[in-house]
């Protein structure tokens, strides 16, 4: 494995992100400006995504031995990206309205970004850590960005902690699975699986270990307690980027290494993830209803959803694939949505997270009430959002590998999930009766809205005429 | 392309009329009438030509392609059943829209918006021939119709939009997973698949599946219908919504049920359904007596009508599994002159509490003196809704008890107990509001005007229905001849009849 046998372009999104921050990093050593990094993060990040669409479409290598480039991977880098993108469009109205230092978060959006991206194309212990890494550490950082706010510090310690010790845990099981098996290489790892008819104790040990580690960073039940906290304690944005791309990129990486070792073989392996998508489906929509904070009702709503793409994970077969990737199209539109729309009614003293700073918003802010009704429809699965194709993708892809348990698990949660989804909406429809000292005044910025406005048609698009979509997956998966 | 129009036409009315709600109110209310106007005369248009010449059932298809990768098409299709339904939409549609002009006043454009779309939805039911698109329409008539009741309901609106939601959600997704279900069978059967009603319906099952996928979309009909023990969401809903909103969920929205059952549940699932019609007439009879002693017991005027619902609809699930030619023809009769017959008594409710601000029957009383004309055009209703011969319910519930008595002679007994049942909580109304002691000093004025053009024409409707209704059958006649080619008394053997 020498350097030199690696193609420069096959690693360019990585490499662009690398400079991206490096230029970053430079420019405010030089003169701090927020206008300027929050272009040269954008221009990036559409640069990598443009450099995907053109080169990197149909494009099959390995990096040996650490990183597979495919269509998978390729696609879901460029969902990360573009999200990553959004997140950035609704940061910076968001922080330029805050006292604290702006710049650096930029870096760390690129940093966790690259770390994500690493993720969705690694294919060998070290890439994975190594990846997985890079994306916590950043978001330790961005977690606890706004230092002036006590709950923020609360939030990003406990993050720290949490994703310090599930780190902890997938090392241990990876630890524990290489002294069994003497690679860390995925196939390595599926040659030594097919050789032996059982599986050893040690190996099992480190292979539940990891799934400790990988249910954390997932926020599923019984991993999740991290993740109300989290998300609520977290600015807006970067709570958009914990939902979506930081679970996305562990998701990926779990099919990869799923498929690669044949974990469907193993009752044991496939029975702890139907527990797993069951409970996560289950206590994620119960522990919602009874919120009264929309991030939280938010985080719990999060959990839920992973529970479903576990789902199509366990579906497995091509259409789960295909439901996985749709499904994350969905959901990333859809969060990316809903947690801008916070964001952008967010002030300077707090986030618009407690549910009577929505009393009325209807009447008051109709575009951005519209937005958001949209956005929870969608998370909720009702037709004309992508939400809905979404769901509708994962119980096909549940229904053709019969897994009847589990979607009919899915559907009673999902009926579960509506009340509180409704509970949000019924408030915005309210009459606005809230104290005016209370409220919130936040100041409104074109692209913000632009943004929002974006991801909503984006995500009503998709739920009408998802046939587009369904295609280019499938084009990428082949 | 016409049955596009149906849908656009209000779906673009609907979008209009909220947009230019923030310049003039009466514009928007203007658009929904034309967009409701435009569809009914095209409607009437199909339903004065002579389709008697072709050769099967459908007047007229649309099918283009939608998510090919599922084999979902954007599929529609009208027979004399849709058509029917179709009408009734429409013309309910356009008072649903002119008994709101002076009562709602806020949010007019929005209002609108979901009137008009919900009717998208319902008209999008009872065209569409792919059950993807169905269960999409089922869904998408379900949001507006929430925001009607949550935003312009009465005190209690909030509880009884999240239950109205929450019951036909969660019936829905069962659906959803029969729909899938289904679509797998057939695929792994044939190698096509497909959502399209059309291909599906030869589709064969060992009799457990084929049970499991049928009670999937019976769950979801019978809420909608409702069948006594799934109807605790219609009062709530009913009571609570303004009144365009109930005139919709009764004289509609209950109709998409039924309509459910005969068009889908009945050719795709035949074996399964004769299996268990036994006890979908049981449930159909305790309905029919059960709300209507729950009706006879209500003070509130519109719970009163909204539980004479859960009666006169369990004729239909009675009408239904009864199988046979009679009871099917009563059933269809029924649908309409229950839309428009109770659709009316809402309205009526409706115009009283505009006058008084109270749904209580004990605060009224004496209204004949003061409203003579609102006093006659309320004994029609409440004469037709028990069943008085020469109004179009006799004719319904005369033909479905014929028809049921053939295969069930005791529940048929029970059945008619029923209408005795009727007769009381009718006459009841009556008394209490109209004749009897003044029991108030406020002052009840007559119908005005706006009122008079709501309810004559659907008093004439149910007059006409009840002496003429011929023309009715004649437009379902052939799809009723369909399903039933051979006397059907006799389960199982008759599966074959799915494959027409």
């Amino acid at each position: 494995m020498e350097i030199s046998n690696i193609n420069i372009i096959d690693v360019l999104p990585g490499m662009f992100l690398v400079s991206a921050s490096l230029i970053a990093m430079i420019s405010i050593s030089i003169r701090r400006n927020h206008k300027l990094i929050f272009g040269v993060t954008s221009i990036s990040l559409l640069g990598v995504f443009v450099y995907l669409i053109i080169y990197a479409s149909n494009h099959k290598f390995n990096v040996e031995p650490l990183f597979v480039i495919d269509g998978f991977g390729t696609f879901i880098t460029g969902l990360i990206v573009m999200s990553a993108l959004a997140v950035s469009l609704l940061s910076y109205a968001y922080f330029e309205q805050r006292e604290e230092r702006k710049e650096e978060y930029y870096i760390l959006l690129l940093l966790a970004t690259l770390g994500s991206a690493m993720l969705v194309i690694s294919k060998h212990f070290v890439s994975l850590f190594l990846g997985l890494e890079i994306l916590s550490i950043s978001l330790y950082s961005m977690v606890a960005y706004l230092r002036k706010r006590p709950r923020s510090d609360e939030a990003g310690l406990k993050y720290l902690i949490m994703a310090a010790f599930s780190s902890a845990f997938l090392l241990f099981g990876m630890a524990l699975v290489y002294d069994v098996t003497g690679t860390m290489d995925f196939n390595g790892l599926s040659q030594y699986m097919v050789s032996i008819d059982q599986l050893p104790v040690v190996m099992l040990t480190g292979l539940g270990l990891m799934i400790v580690g990988v249910g954390f960073k997932l926020g599923v039940v019984p991993f999740h307690m991290w993740t109300p906290d989290v998300y609520e304690g977290a600015p807006a944005p970067v709570t958009a980027f914990i939902a979506t791309i930081s679970k996305g990129g562990m998701i990926v990486l779990l099919v990869r290494f799923f498929t690669a070792v044949n974990g469907f073989h193993y009752p044991v392996l496939v029975l702890s993830f139907t527990v797993i998508a069951m409970a996560s489906m289950l206590i994620g929509n119960l522990l919602a209803i009874r919120q009264d904070n929309v991030k939280r009702i938010l985080a719990y709503s999060s959990i839920a959803h992973m529970g479903y793409i576990l789902v199509a994970f366990l579906a497995g077969g091509e259409l789960g694939k295909e439901a996985v990737s749709f499904y994350m199209v969905a959901y990333f539109l859809t969060n990316i949505g809903a947690f801008g729309v916070i964001a952008i009614l967010s002030d300077q003293d707090r986030d618009a997270e407690r549910i009577e700073d929505y009393q009325g918003l209807f009447w008051k802010h109709p575009k951005i009430a519209t937005v958001f009704t949209a956005m929870l429809l969608s998370l909720a699965g009702i037709p004309l959002t992508a939400g809905f194709v979404g769901k509708f993708y994962l119980i096909a892809s549940g229904a053709k590998s019969q897994l009847w348990w589990l979607i009919i698990v899915l559907a009673a949660s999902s009926v579960i999930g509506l009340y509180y989804y409704i509970k949000i909406i019924a408030v915005m429809f309210d009459k606005a009766k809230g104290s005016e000292a209370l409220s919130l005044r936040p100041r409104l910025y074109l692209i913000n809205l632009i943004t929002l406005v974006v991801l909503s048609v984006l995500m009503v698009f998709y739920g009408v005429y998802p046939q587009g979509l369904i295609e280019r997956i499938r084009e990428f998966l082949q | 392309m016409t049955l596009l129009l149906f849908i656009i036409v209000l779906m673009v009315g609907g979008l209009l009329a909220w947009v230019v709600s923030q310049w003039s109110n009466l514009l928007s209310r203007w658009i929904s009438l034309v967009a409701l106007m435009l569809d009914l005369i095209l409607g009437i248009i199909i339903w004065m030509q002579d389709y008697s010449g072709a050769i099967d059932t459908w007047i007229t298809k649309y099918s283009h392609a939608w998510i090919p990768s599922f084999g979902i098409s954007f599929s529609l299709a009208l027979d004399g059943l849709s058509l029917l339904m179709l009408l009734l939409t429409f013309f309910l549609g356009i008072f649903a829209v002119l008994i709101s002009w002076n009562e709602i006043k806020e949010r007019v454009g929005f209002f609108h918006f979901n009137l008009l779309w919900v009717l998208a939805g319902i008209t999008g039911v009872f065209l569409t021939m792919d059950l993807f698109l169905f269960y999409f329409f089922w869904e998408v008539m379900l949001i507006p119709m929430y925001f009607l009741i949550g935003i312009w309901g009465h005190e209690n609106r909030r509880y009884a939009a999240f239950k109205f939601f929450i019951f036909t959600q969660a019936s829905g997704l069962l659906m959803l997973l029969a729909i899938l279900g289904l679509y797998f069978i057939h695929g792994n059967q044939t190698g096509t698949y497909t959502f399209d009603y059309f291909q599906l319906l030869g589709t064969t099952f060992t009799a457990g599946t084929g049970l499991l996928l049928m009670l999937g979309f019976l769950a979801a009909f019978v809420v909608k219908l409702p069948v006594v023990p799934f109807h605790t969401w219609l009062p709530d809903a009913h009571s609570q919504a303004p009144t365009a909103g109930s005139l919709i969920l009764a004289g509609l929205l209950l109709k998409t049920g039924a309509y459910g059952l005969i068009r889908f549940v009945i050719p795709l699932f035949p074996g399964a359904a004769h299996e268990i019609a036994p006890w979908a007439m049981l449930l159909g009879v305790i309905g029919i007596l059960y709300g209507a002693s729950l009706a006879f017991g209500q003070t509130d005027l519109k719970r009163l009508v909204a539980y004479t619902s859960v009666s006169h609809m369990g004729f239909v699930i009675l009408g239904v599994f009864a199988f046979n030619q009679l009871a099917m023809q009563g059933v269809v009769m029924q649908m309409i002159t229950h839309g428009i017959s109770t659709g009316a008594l809402f309205i009526l409710a409706g115009v009283l509490y505009e006058r008084i601000h109270t749904r209580d029957i004990t605060a009224m009383g004496g209204f004949w003196n003061k409203a003579p004309f609102m006093g006659t055009v309320a004994l029609v209703f409440v004469l037709a809704s028990l069943g008085l011969p020469g109004l179009g319910n006799f004719v319904a519930e005369f033909l479905t008890l014929i028809g049921t008595w053939q295969s069930s002679p005791v529940l048929t007994i029970f059945a008619t107990i029923g209408i005795v049942f009727a007769t009381a909580y009718s006459l009841r109304i009556m008394q209490k509001v109209f004749l009897g002691k003044p029991t108030s000093d406020k002052a009840v004025s007559d119908l005005s005007l706006r009122e008079k053009i709501i309810l004559i024409p659907l008093v004439v409707s149910i007059i006409w229905l009840g002496l003429f209704p011929q023309p009715i059958f004649n437009t379902v006649k052939q799809i009723i001849a369909n399903q039933f080619t051979t006397e059907q008394i006799t389960p199982i053997s008759t599966s074959e009849n799915g494959d027409k």
